[in-house]
């Protein structure tokens, strides 16, 4: 009976040690949860709670001051009968358009030009960057408001090399978009460095053996520079238009935060800023952005479907 | 044999010619603001040129008080601002990486997969809740909107660049060290923590660079008086309020802004430069 008894405490022994003492695996899952706490709080908090909140804020009519109003699918109707909101996609779909192309295709000619065992690499790659490092501040965007004037810079330029009546490039609601997209061709630094430390990947030899198939230069730049940096065109590509859609600063600067002249350059961006936090229509604002949202997503989804397509990784192919 | 190398080295200089050009065209406009500062407003427009006829300091020391307020406490301001901003997320973002990284927990795949999608998500999705929450919590008007998700790690960003960079430390290490008794926590601090310097260091620039250049929540939050202005706000009422009168005040104004951007560049060139390269960071 004793000695039964002894056993029995002995297992129970054993088993609270079990249950007090925790095995390292779920250690490791608490060490793993305290670790990500503050991410989630955010995750959940910022961004997925918001996300939701937006969304069920586009069904209403909420001007912070009375409750959320529920209204339907409403602020979706209005926006397809609102030629300003018309206007913003216009605006926003033409500098995308232009500008991230224009971008990506000086970035890879410079990177081109620049990697070709130059002296002085390093510091052709730091001047040409510099625009990118300052280019989304306000102060570049009052440079470009100065510059872009009608006895601007650019104008006086344009005058001396014989252009008597050049555009007046922000009053001239036609025109004005333009300056904003050569704003953000200035800055098309970022993206070629990541393509020179692409093109320093390329292995020598594939060039080598181009040429010994007889491919000129021209020839070697297509078949195999282009096709070997199609993984870096693609990442570039995704990365500059999430960016250019959400671009604000420099319209919101030059136009001094009306989208003129005569919305000239009302990015999407600008008219949810003003439809929001100008006018208080924080349902439409929520309903602008998750339009914005899906359009992004479509356009990068519809981008990378297409990849498989043009995009050429090279262990695919040995 | 010696013509090849003529034909080489012409071929060189002309393209060395081209790129100085071109580098040159570039920033034109950044040295004719720097030039234009240090001209009377009435010579900006008459000289394009970039050595100014009548050199003067007075549009720095007349700019610098122009708004009434004066330039020093919003200079102050954008500090305190992209300093918190740096330590928060140089606290969150770490530890988060750490764990996506290293730690195995229940969920861990459907997190990461959540971080990796906010890194495209665009922030206008999230802006108008954000708002009125903060409004909500009385933090409009302060610089707690812009700082406090720093500590939350909402730049996803830098979490996927530090999981990156972790990765990369040998696993052998994590094994050594278990060996000799550390748990997570010590793993953590005393064996992966001094090894990711480099990731932190670039995680640490971008923040700054970033935030000192943020204007939009800048804008947003800050509310309307002048004491609570950063830098990009100052230079954006100082746009309205001068209203193209004092142009040579305004750009004297505009390169102060960029001179703590220009230097961290030349600090950390380097660094900078090859953080772009090698994880794709936007500048």
């Amino acid at each position: 009976m004793t000695r039964l008894s002894l056993a029995d405490t002995r297992i129970l022994k054993v088993q609270a040690g079990a249950g007090t003492r925790l095995t390292p695996k779920a250690k490791e899952a608490i060490a793993g949860y305290v670790f990500i706490l503050p991410w989630l709080l955010g995750f959940l908090g910022l961004t997925l709670g918001p996300m939701l909140a937006s969304l069920w804020l586009s069904f209403t009519k909420y001007n912070l001051l009375s409750p959320p109003q529920w209204i339907g699918i409403k602020n979706y109707l209005n926006l397809f009968s609102d030629s300003r909101f018309f206007h913003a996609v216009r605006i926003t779909l033409i500098y995308v358009g232009v500008s991230v192309p224009l971008k990506l295709g000086f970035a890879l000619l410079l990177a081109v030009l620049l990697n070709r065992g130059l002296r002085g690499l390093t510091i052709y790659r730091a001047l040409f960057y510099v625009p990118s490092l300052l280019g989304s501040s306000v102060a570049i965007a009052i440079l470009w408001r100065q510059m872009f004037g009608d006895s601007g810079l650019v104008n006086a330029a344009l005058k001396a090399i014989g252009w008597h009546s050049p555009p007046s490039w922000l009053t001239d609601p036609s025109v004005s978009i333009y300056t904003l997209i050569a704003l953000a061709v200035w800055e098309f630094g970022s993206p070629m460095i990541i393509f020179l430390a692409g093109l320093r990947q390329i292995p020598h030899d594939l060039y080598e053996a181009a040429q010994i198939d007889g491919a000129g230069r021209i020839t070697q730049f297509i078949r195999v520079t282009i096709p070997l940096l199609t993984p870096l065109i693609l990442f570039n590509l995704v990365l500059q238009m999430i960016g250019a859609f959400q671009a604000f600063t420099p319209a919101y600067i030059i136009s001094g935060g009306t989208g003129g002249p005569v919305d000239g350059t009302l990015f999407y961006t600008l008219y949810l800023y003003q439809q929001a936090f100008g006018y208080l229509q924080m349902g439409y604002g929520a309903a602008m952005a998750w339009l914005l949202f899906l359009v992004v997503a479509l356009f990068t989804g519809g981008i990378f479907l297409t990849s498989r397509f043009w995009v050429f990784y090279l262990e695919q192919s040995s | 044999m010696k013509s090849i190398s003529i034909l080489y080295r012409t071929r060189r200089a002309t393209l060395h010619l081209l790129l100085i050009a071109g580098a040159l065209l570039m920033l034109y406009p950044l040295l004719w603001m720097i030039a234009s500062s240090f001209k009377p407003d009435a010579d900006i427009f008459k000289h394009l040129g970039l050595i100014p006829h009548h050199a003067t300091i007075a549009n720095y020391v007349d700019g610098w008080t122009g708004l009434g307020t004066s330039f020093t406490r919003f200079f102050v301001n954008s500090a305190v601002l992209c300093a918190l901003a740096v330590v928060g997320n140089l606290c969150s973002c770490t530890l988060a990486a750490f764990a996506f990284a290293r730690l195995r927990f229940p969920l861990r795949r459907l997190f990461f997969a959540c971080m990796l999608l906010t890194i495209m998500l665009p922030f206008q999705v999230t802006i108008v809740p954000q708002y009125i929450l903060f409004r909500k919590l009385g933090w409009v008007g302060t610089i707690l909107p812009i700082v406090a998700p720093k500590f939350l790690a909402v730049d996803a960003f830098f979490v996927f660049l530090l999981v990156q960079f972790i990765r990369t430390i040998p696993r052998e290490l994590d094994d050594a060290s278990k060996i000799d008794g550390c748990g997570p926590y010590r793993l953590f601090y005393f064996v992966v923590l001094p090894l990711t310097l480099p990731a932190l260091a670039t995680t640490a620039i971008f923040t700054f660079l970033w935030t000192w250049n943020d204007f939009f929540s800048q804008l947003l939050y800050l509310g309307s008086s002048a004491r609570s202005y950063t830098v990009p706000v100052a230079l954006q009422a100082f746009v309205d309020a001068t209203s193209q009168s004092s142009w040579g005040q305004l750009l004297a104004m505009s390169v102060l802004s960029l001179v703590p951007i220009f230097g961290f560049f030349l600090a950390f060139q380097r660094l900078l430069l090859d953080g772009i390269s090698t994880t794709g960071l936007k500048g």
